[in-house]
């Protein structure tokens, strides 16, 4: 039902038409404008992308004004600068609120408020409160969008050859992660049109954002660094943000998880969403997750035949993200085909965030291999 | 019949589920065996890791090259077999249902739902019409039957393509697998099993290595690597295999005619290319292309990939510094990187051996974000540029090498070429470490007022020498006691002790030193002493130096702050060189440089297999769990009893909510 909802154009208001056709020409302005640099498959990423965020949009209202709030917070930001970098430190507006530093601090400011809203709406079950908590989740992650776009156009004032999306390292895939995660939440939050589970959500991406803050104060890793050879690839603007679809909706089925073993045990149960609603939410996050890590995964081996001389390597990264796949491909194996349900599900969606945490961090940490882009 | 059931069996067993689940688990717990252990080193890391006992358990088991070790090799085939099996028995049961409206269905089992209503109509075939028309709006296709006794059945469907989610997902992993195992090695170790193949472990040339080690051009499948000098062409790769390698023939040759490394600014590597010519030599068919990370070259069905790169073999020309005989001026010598040389010093035999040479080195002289240097929240705000310049700093070209004594023990160094300022001074640098692990400790010889090491070199013969150091110190006596002032004696015993500590110095350096005034000296005078045999040293090196330039015929120089901390700088070095461990130091002339760039090689046929493996899983994951198959019944009954039914192969909260939505259309339709 949903999922026609998007391309049935009957059902098109007049403000799904006007966010369609702003989107059109964005990219067509964006192809006019820099389409010289791309590469044909950079082309076809530009129109994909742009038919996504089109459908995206249509089937899931709040994404328009999300786009909008992000395009013209990020165009401000560019007019601001005007191509000159150090205007970063004498214009106030971009100083403190829209370049792309001040923009993440104001992300991981307002996901760190958020989660304790959440907190407090969970104690004093105030509607109102989680209200404003979906609201500073909403804000932050509009934020986050903002000091990636913005990022990535500081990247190009640095030069030319510096310029690149920025999902190249740990430090800016940790802001995806924290956004995607955010709009999964989010995304959920409203189908199910439960806000109880805010407090359980965002505090995996305070976390993500506690990392972020002490990878920037005590490493200066928030500093733009050029690409090195064998990721100066279209393959990296489309695995990236596939894969962290993946960890995200692992970490909020994870989340999700500990909140259903908390309700089972008794303890919250009033405040928090019924069994049935949890393990629903539980099982539809793993199935997104595991849709599209499998995707990443596929479109990693891809890239790696074209720049590692093979499609699988069995590099630690590569065999831990099977691991992680095996996991999950077991864990629906026994809910969809053996009707397994309960607590041993939730205990195994909890384990699985430390199998995904490990794939994700602790093979760069601990092991070594071609994937070493990510180290800390 | 006995047999009969035992196959039976184990085809129960293979095509179960908890078999399946088995396996998947077996298979991550293997695969996490080949991430903690690194796997294909050479043999002899491993043994020096973890002991010749575990060595000898770990080898036989294929821990060594997990992913190629038979009992895995098994686990993946059990594990096709078991999904094979399992396609085999469900496939024609979802196709029936996906082609299945389930007509047949009775009231009695309708009932029987869960999610049913029972309702009445007075006016059925209105009924019947109007929901049609509701179902095919809301993305349903159906099937009207009437039954021989007058009750009329309305049997729908939606996403029934969520059934060939299954077929997809599973015939996708099955075909990956296959593709996967084309692209393996296996016939290559069935033949290494049979002992028509084995790996070469020695260190020849590869046109000498045995056809038994040697792979055919026609080879089905493989991956390996070469390194080519530019200049050089290649007809071979290397397979590495455990203890040794195999040589794989190429049904081409790869002519390297130059190799380009970029750097941005910061020294970080921007691009590597190699503009090859690629040449058949049955047809003489030949391809001239650049090929760069990410942008590979495929000729013959073999991809040929930019891997790494290294020295190619430049020839370096240097002069030798003879550090045990120093009142020798420099020989000049000629090497090329990865060759050696050998020479004899003072009756033992040295071998030199060049083994890498850079054309520029940048560092980073900055200490680093200083620990005590806050960072404050204002200071990170704004672009996310480096906000501490850093002072980096291209130190010139570098070659390293390696002095092996006669008992086979190699130091290895890495010297510059160019001199290095460090606190506003000039040295030569040159870095010393006795094992490849280690980090490099640096020795830093002074560069004298004509910026030449002479001056260092020549000062440093005399203060070895005994004669000249008898010399030296008659002069500093007479300075420091002039005229008849002092007695004979005390200037016999000042020079005595000035001898006494120079020649301790030359023999020992600083450390010599240290051990004679903590024998010699009470502890509560050693620190006293040790001031003033420093400044003893300090000016006999002084006039060592002067008297240095004067038997070479330079002027001599003013004693100036700059001059006293050349002499600081000669101490210094003078007695580090005890612990530098080569009898010569090789400073570097002239180089021409010869770059090589390393290549990998694949064939992999099982690519395409994978590819369209992938693209079926992928489609038959989204059609599995994003498309849920619901099937909706209306049975009207002649004496106006309307059943509402649904089911679906999904159990969501959706489900609840649809059944819900269609329940009341169904009411409204009736009151309506």
């Amino acid at each position: 039902m949903q999922q026609a909802s998007a391309l049935n154009l009957s059902a098109r208001t007049p403000f799904d038409w006007v966010f369609a056709l702003l989107a059109l020409v964005g990219a067509s302005l964006t192809w006019w404008g820099y389409g010289g640099a791309m590469d044909i498959y950079e082309k076809a990423i530009l129109v994909g992308s742009s038919a996504a965020l089109i459908l995206f949009g249509w089937h899931w209202k709040p994404v328009r004004i999300l786009s909008l709030v992000v395009a013209c917070g990020s165009l401000l930001a560019i007019k601001l600068y005007h191509g000159q970098l150090p205007n970063s430190e004498q214009v106030f507006w971009l100083k403190f609120v829209l370049s792309s530093q001040s923009a993440v601090m104001w992300m991981s400011v307002l996901f760190v408020m958020a989660t304790l809203t959440y907190w407090l709406a969970l104690a004093s079950r105030a509607d109102f409160a989680a209200r404003v908590g979906s609201a500073l989740t909403w804000s932050a992650a509009a934020m986050g969008l903002v000091g990636l776009m913005v990022r990535w156009y500081e990247s190009y004032l640095i030069s030319p050859d510096v310029g690149h999306i920025p999902i190249s390292n740990l430090y800016e895939v940790f802001i995806l992660f924290s956004i995607i995660t955010a709009l999964l939440y989010l995304f959920y939050e409203e189908r199910y049109e439960n806000r109880q589970m805010g407090a359980f959500v965002l505090p995996i991406i305070s976390a993500a954002v506690g990392f972020l803050l002490w990878y920037t104060f005590d490493r200066q890793a928030n500093e733009i660094q050029p690409l090195v050879p064998a990721l100066q690839s279209y393959w990296m603007k489309i695995h990236v943000p596939a894969n962290f679809i993946g960890y995200g909706a692992f970490s909020l089925a994870a989340m999700v998880a500990l909140a259903y073993l908390l309700v089972q045990k008794g303890w919250l149960a009033t405040r928090l969403p019924r069994l049935e609603v949890l393990d629903d939410l539980m099982y539809k996050a793993i199935a997104v997750g595991f849709g599209f890590f499998t995707l990443a995964t596929i479109l990693g081996a891809m890239w790696a035949a074209e720049a590692w001389g093979g499609y699988w390597s069995w590099d630690p990264k590569e065999t831990w993200a099977l691991i992680v796949w095996l996991n999950y491909a077991a864990w629906l194996h026994m809910r969809l085909v053996k009707g397994l349900r309960g607590a041993v599900l939730a205990w195994w969606a909890l384990v699985g965030l430390f199998v995904t945490l490990f794939a994700f961090l602790g093979v760069n940490m601990f092991l070594s291999g071609l994937h070493s882009y990510g180290t800390l | 019949m006995q047999n009969r059931s035992f196959i039976s069996d184990l085809h129960e067993l293979f095509s179960s589920m908890r078999f399946a689940i088995s396996l998947l688990t077996v298979l991550a717990i293997a695969s996490v065996i080949g991430t903690v252990l690194k796997q294909n080193e050479p043999y002899p890391n491993y043994v020096i890791e973890f002991g010749q006992f575990w060595f000898g358990v770990f080898k036989p088991l294929g821990l060594f090259d997990v992913y190629h070790a038979w009992w895995f090799i098994a686990i993946l085939f059990f594990l096709v077999l078991s999904t094979s099996l399992c396609l085999l028995r469900h496939t024609p049961l979802m196709l029936r249902e996906m082609k299945s409206y389930r007509e047949k269905a009775t009231e009695e089992s309708l009932g029987h739902f869960a999610h049913h209503v029972r309702t009445h109509s007075d006016n059925p075939a209105s009924l019947l019409a109007g929901m049609q028309q509701y179902l095919s709006g809301v993305g349903y296709r159906f099937r009207q039957k009437t039954h021989d006794n007058g009750d009329t059945l309305l049997a729908a469907k939606s996403g029934s393509v969520n059934r060939l989610g299954y077929v997809l997902t599973h015939v996708g992993i099955v075909v990956i697998c296959i593709g996967g195992l084309m692209d393996g090695n296996l016939p290559l170790q069935i033949q290494q099993l049979f002992g028509l193949k084995h790996p070469e472990t020695r260190d020849i040339p590869q046109s000498e290595v045995a056809a038994s080690s040697r792979l055919a051009p026609a080879n089905l499948s493989f991956r390996g690597d070469i390194t080519i000098p530019e200049g050089a062409t290649a007809d071979v790769i290397f397979i590495n295999a455990g203890e040794g390698y195999y040589v794989q023939d190429l049904p081409f040759s790869i002519h390297l005619k130059k190799f380009h490394i970029e750097h941005y600014p910061t020294g970080q590597p921007k691009m590597f290319a190699s503009d090859v010519v690629v040449t058949d030599p049955k047809t003489g068919e030949s391809v001239s292309q650049t090929i760069t990370v990410n942008h590979p070259l495929i000729f013959r069905g073999v991809a040929i990939y930019q891997a790494s790169f290294g020295d190619g073999g430049s020839h370096l020309h240097m002069s030798a510094w003879n550090l045990a005989n120093p009142q020798l001026p420099p020989v000049k010598v000629d090497g090329d990187v990865k060759s050696a040389l050998s020479f004899t010093e003072n009756g033992e035999k040295y071998s030199l051996e060049f083994s890498d040479f850079r054309p520029f080195n940048i560092e980073n002289f900055d200490d680093g974000p200083a620990k005590d240097s806050k960072v404050t929240v204002l200071g990170v705000l704004g672009a996310a540029t480096g906000k501490h310049a850093r002072n980096l700093r291209n130190t010139g070209p570098s070659f390293e090498y390696k002095v092996r004594n006669a008992e086979g023990v190699a130091r290895e160094y890495n010297n510059y070429m160019l001199p290095v300022q460090i606190e506003k001074r000039w040295y030569m640098v040159s870095g010393m470490r006795t094992s490849p692990g280690e980090p490099y400790r640096y020795l830093h010889l002074p560069l004298d007022a004509e910026n030449h090491l002479d001056g260092f070199m020549n000062l440093r013969a005399l203060v070895d020498n005994a004669d000249a150091r008898k010399a030296i110190v008659q002069q500093f006596v007479s300075g420091a006691l002039p005229g008849d002032a002092a007695g004979d004696v005390l200037r016999a015993k000042l020079a005595e002790s000035a001898e006494g500590v120079l020649r301790i110095f030359a023999d020992g350096g600083f450390d010599a030193v240290a051990a004679f005034l903590e024998k010699n000296v009470p502890e509560k005078d050693r620190e006293e002493a040790a001031t003033i045999y420093l400044k003893i040293l300090e000016q006999n090196v002084m006039i060592a130096y002067q008297m240095a330039r004067q038997q070479h015929g330079q002027p001599p120089v003013q004693p100036s702050a700059d001059t006293i901390q050349f002499v600081r700088d000669s101490l210094n070095a003078m007695s580090d060189l005890h612990y530098y461990g080569a009898p010569l130091y090789l400073q570097l002339d002239n180089f021409d440089q010869v770059q090589a760039s390393g290549f990998q090689l694949t064939r992999s046929p099982g690519k395409n297999f994978v590819y369209g493996g992938s693209a079926l899983l992928v489609l038959g994951i989204f059609a599995m769990f994003y498309i849920r198959e619901r099937r909706l019944w209306l049975l009207v009954k002649q004496d106006g009893t309307a059943l509402l039914a649904m089911s679906c192969n999904r159990k969501t909260l959706d489900f609840e909510q649809e059944f819900e939505r269609h329940k009341q259309e169904l009411e409204a339709r009736l009151r309506g």
